[in-house]
């Protein structure tokens, strides 16, 4: 090698390089820059002593802190816990008519109630509980065992026609189908038509009226305005669980309707059922 | 190539002992020096009130609150824009002043000069002028030196203290926080934060100075892009002062090579070798040289403010242009404008922003519900904003080409109370009937007003009310 070309104004050395007319010298590093790369390295040892660092076979080694990412969240999620326990304690103690009065609480049971709601009921109900075919949308006015707060939450707890929870809310339309010819049928169909304020056949709704009055009013009342004692559905109102058509109708008399809902007292404490019911009754059509 | 004849791969610090120097830009930096740091240290005592249950502290950035502060001025989050304008401001005003003056940012404001300029001054009360601090540099250890470096050490380590100090009291209430960290009642974050910027101002200002502005600061090599040759530096009129000479020598140049620019200088460098990086225009040198020049009957501005373009002209024996020339460019000017533009449209926006805030986030799962009675409803979360010192009710209303209803969740009368400096959370309900068009139409524009109730202000939202089409 050569020697090296020295820059003429600073007298440093000079690597060669060149571009633009412009050259890169070699000029020396400050020392103390190399201080602070060697702090660097003993800072990293004893980072790597105090901390998780030095991957194992198994496990990493866990470092003299005995720190972990994991440790951390628990103590945080402990933290939480231990900050919001006289809340769930108070949620789980209240009488639910008077926790929409209990500002404080209520906001902190609906906003849990929220989360829950998403985690537990969404898949059913919809994450905005609308509902959909099948699944009642839980914002309107329109409730089939009761729209209180604390009717609400007997059927979480509880749920419906199912076989897990001898509370299961319960009631079984039959398939009328079997008792019913199809005319008939279509007679009674026409007439929830003419009741809920749809077109209809003004003949086979006068004929159904009678049929109604026979096989339905027991449930649905004579008025057709429903009854929630035993789930049954307001036939009036502009709102329907299965829809309100003609062919639809027409199924649902003919084989009637099942819909279950699990019971959540198995699987939620008495404070997150009450909170979810707080949830639901402030969705907007809550009753008081 | 043999090892002895490369050049070493590390080099140690050169120690720098920046002799005594008066005159004209001696005494705008003692000003410049005292009324910067004048206003870091005493502006979080300033006090200003702003009424009940608010801060008293003219300046503060309360970060539990998310709040900032600023004499009239309260921003809020929200309107962060306020400081990011003034940050581009800021970046603006050091280009204008770049492409003008140079490195005046470096060489008077910026904090690290500050501060060196600071700890030098107190190196000088205690070790004495130059020639005294190289004497003791290179004196052993005795106990005059030992007592003399840790006298200054100890007054170093009390001004880094107190920088580090006036810090934290931008963040909370300065005399409880002065109290509290008397006390050892403070948070431990504000006793770190002292202990980092003391660590930071003791290191870079007693012992790595220049080196910090050579080597870590990435202002310098960013000027070199900023700079052209009309810029204002510091220079060495090397066609006047070529060849040195002795003062009476006829034949050599002004300059007698006394070394007083060289000794003067906090860079340690020598402004004759022409513009360097190292050079942040302290000019330093122009008052130590001008001082050399009247002892010997010579004109000032062997070194002085001088602009590259100029140089042809004074070889020639012209005078050199004057400086307004050199300032008022079309560069400058670009500047100056993108500066007062985005200064005014700042100042624009604080005063015409409302007292009222108000965001309206329409729910759009589902778009819309049906009621038993066949009423199609939206829902509308709604954030309101109350930026005064007292509760304020407002009115919620709205307007559409359509009939809708408006209903305030837990609202009698659409009225809203909200706390003083505060947000509520609250939710709408707009519905149309099944006989309003509305409730079949895809969609309806409409307008939310919100309104104080003493009907001294009011304001706007617009959104989409989404009806049933039927299918």
């Amino acid at each position: 090698m050569s020697d090296p070309k020295k820059d003429e104004i600073t007298g440093v050395e000079s690597t060669g390089h060149s571009w633009d007319g412009i050259e890169e010298l070699n000029n020396p590093l400050p020392r103390w820059w190399l201080w602070t790369l060697y702090l660097c390295i003993i800072w990293a040892i004893g980072y790597t002593i105090a901390y998780p660092a030095w991957p194992g076979i198994t496990k990493a080694t866990s470092g003299l802190l005995g720190y972990s990412t994991r440790g951390e969240v628990a103590e945080q999620i402990a933290v939480v816990e231990a900050r919001n326990a006289p809340l769930i304690n108070a949620l789980t103690d209240i009488e639910l008519a008077a926790l929409p009065e209990n500002d404080d609480l209520h906001r902190f049971a609906v906003a849990g109630g929220g989360a829950i709601f998403r985690t537990y009921c969404s898949q059913c109900h919809g994450s905005g509980a609308a509902g959909a075919t099948g699944y009642p949308n839980l914002l309107d006015d329109d409730w089939l065992w009761g729209g209180k707060i604390d009717q609400i939450a007997t059927t979480i707890r509880h749920g419906i026609r199912n076989d897990v929870d001898p509370d299961a809310l319960w009631s079984q339309m039959p398939a009328f189908g079997d008792i019913l010819e199809p005319a008939e049928i279509n007679d009674v169909v026409q007439y929830v038509r003419a009741m809920s304020g749809q077109g209809h056949d003004a003949a086979a709704a006068e004929a159904g009226s009678e049929i109604f009055l026979e096989q339905c009013s027991a449930c649905h009342g004579e008025d057709g305005k429903g009854n929630r004692d035993m789930g049954a559905p307001n036939l009036t109102d502009a709102i329907w669980l299965y829809g309100g058509s003609v062919e639809t109708l027409t199924y649902t008399v003919t084989n009637s309707r099942f819909g279950v809902m699990p019971p959540w007292s198995n699987r939620l404490s008495e404070a997150e059922i009450k909170a979810v019911a707080a949830y639901v009754h402030q969705l907007g059509g809550g009753e008081e | 190539m043999s090892p002895q004849d490369s050049q070493p791969l590390y080099v140690s610090r050169e120690p720098i002992f920046p002799r005594r120097v008066s005159g004209t830009f001696r005494r705008l930096k003692w000003w410049i020096m005292a009324i910067t740091l004048g206003i870091y240290y005493l502006t979080p005592w300033i006090r200003w009130d702003r009424g009940p249950s608010l801060p008293d502290q003219a300046v503060l950035i309360d970060m539990a609150n998310r709040r900032f502060y600023f004499f009239w001025i309260e921003i809020w989050p929200h309107e962060f824009y306020f400081v990011a304008g003034l940050l581009i401001m800021a970046g603006l005003g050091l280009f204008l002043f770049t492409s003008a003056l140079g490195r005046v940012w470096c060489g008077y404001t910026c904090p690290q000069t500050v501060w060196t300029d600071l700890f030098i001054l107190v190196e000088r009360w205690i070790e004495g002028d130059r020639n005294a601090r190289v004497r003791l540099w290179q004196s052993k250890w005795d106990l005059r030196k030992w007592r003399l470096r840790l006298t200054k050490w100890t007054v170093w380590l009390l001004i880094s203290v107190a920088t580090g100090g006036a810090w934290v009291f931008y963040f909370a209430d300065a005399p409880t926080l002065m109290r509290n960290l008397v006390t050892f009642d403070a948070a431990f974050i504000a006793y770190s934060t002292i202990a980092i910027l003391t660590a930071t101002t003791f290191i870079f200002g007693g012992f790595m100075r220049e080196q910090v502005c050579i080597y870590m600061c990435p202002w310098p090599r960013i000027q070199g892009a900023m700079m052209d040759e009309q810029t204002l530096t510091v220079g060495y009129r090397e066609w006047r002062g070529e060849p040195r000479g002795k003062k009476h020598d006829n034949t050599t140049g002004d300059c007698i090579d006394c070394m007083a620019c060289v000794n003067v200088c906090p860079m340690g460098i020598d402004i004759r070798d022409g513009q360097q990086m190292e050079c942040i225009t302290c000019a330093l040198c122009i008052d130590a040289c001008d001082d050399v020049m009247e002892k010997i009957g010579k004109p000032r501005g062997l070194i002085d403010y001088l602009a590259l373009a100029d140089e042809p002209r004074e070889r020639e024996g012209s005078l050199p242009r004057p400086i307004w020339q050199h300032v008022f460019r079309l560069r400058t000017i670009i500047y100056t404008v993108l500066w007062a533009a985005i200064g005014i449209g700042l100042v624009f926006a604080l005063f015409i922003r409302s007292d009222i805030d108000m965001t309206v986030e329409a729910v759009r799962n589902p778009t819309y519900i049906t009621l038993s009675d066949g009423t199609v409803r939206n829902v509308y979360n709604m954030r309101l904003r109350n930026m005064d010192s007292e509760t304020r009710n407002f009115r919620m209303s709205l307007t559409s080409e359509e009939i809708l209803h408006i209903d305030v969740e837990g609202a009698d009368g659409n009225i809203i109370s909200v706390a003083p400096d505060s947000t509520t959370q609250i939710r709408v309900y707009v519905s149309a009937r099944p006989q309003d068009p509305a409730s079949a139409r895809d969609r309806t524009d409409l307008r939310f007003w919100v309104e104080d109730a003493a009907g001294e202000s009011r304001a706007y939202r617009d959104s989409v009310f989404n009806g049933k089409v039927p299918q």
